[in-house]
């Protein structure tokens, strides 16, 4: 199964439908409740990362009975420390999305923590993209 | 201790009524998004000062039943219709985070 949603820049307020989409999909599949809780932890912190970061972008996510595939690649800034990013508490979020309760530099080690394996692809000036795999057994 | 009890018993405000009947399991406390997404648990409350709409999307990836936002804290418009969307219970608390906090421990700990 594929699906696709689309990322637009700052839009805050549709943030998370791909991941409840996504949600709603496992559990009408009977996916067992602690994947689709990884799964939608980190499909959501990656598409609230495109919507503070980047300038827009896509999200795809493949399921079948062994994996579920997330990628998350947007046109944006890039990420230009990738190891810096990758460390709790490292951010560079405008004040705006800290207001809004982001920015605490908890989203990237949050998408590891609850991934088997993360894949990040990042080109500053030109964009991230981020593939997520959950495996189902 | 379910939802409904948590309300007389914290005189809280209900926006909007959802899972009255569930149980509460514990609560958490924080106004940081990805630390509820990283940390919360199905089943807890979430006591927040935060307003806006991305709260009821987590509360519903998290099965967070009820949300409990300090000090008259008023959500966006968005953030109710969203509730009622995803059910769930929108409760607001005159007091502050530390006392609707103590209060709650003292019920579920």
């Amino acid at each position: 199964m594929h699906y696709t949603f689309n990322i637009e820049r700052g839009n805050f307020t549709d943030a998370g439908q791909a991941s409840s989409s996504v949600k709603r999909t496992l559990k009408q599949l009977g996916v067992d409740p602690a994947n689709i809780k990884r799964t939608v932890v980190a499909l959501f912190e990656a598409e609230i990362n495109a919507v503070a970061h980047a300038y827009g972008g896509t999200i795809d996510v493949d399921i079948d009975g062994e994996k579920i595939v997330m990628v998350v690649a947007d046109e944006g800034p890039g990420i230009p420390n990738l190891d810096l990013a990758m460390q709790e508490g490292w951010s560079t979020a405008s004040q705006k999305v800290r207001e809004m309760g982001y920015g605490a530099g908890m989203g990237l080690p949050n998408i590891k923590k609850n991934t088997d394996d993360l894949k990040i692809d990042t080109k500053v000036g030109v964009g991230t993209t981020v593939t997520m795999t959950v495996y189902l057994n | 201790m379910t939802v409904k009890d948590i309300i007389e018993k914290l005189e809280l405000e209900c926006l909007n009524e959802a899972n009255l009947d569930a149980e509460v399991t514990g609560a958490y406390a924080s106004d940081l998004l990805s630390d509820v997404m990283g940390n919360a648990r199905s089943g807890q409350v979430w006591i927040t000062m935060q307003t806006h709409k991305n709260v009821t999307a987590i509360a519903s990836l998290k099965d967070i039943p009820a949300v409990i936002i300090v000090r008259s804290g008023v959500p966006d418009e968005d953030m109710l219709e969203h509730a009622k969307d995803e059910d769930i219970c929108i409760l607001v608390s005159k007091e502050p985070t530390f006392q609707v906090c103590g209060k709650l421990y003292e019920l579920i700990k």
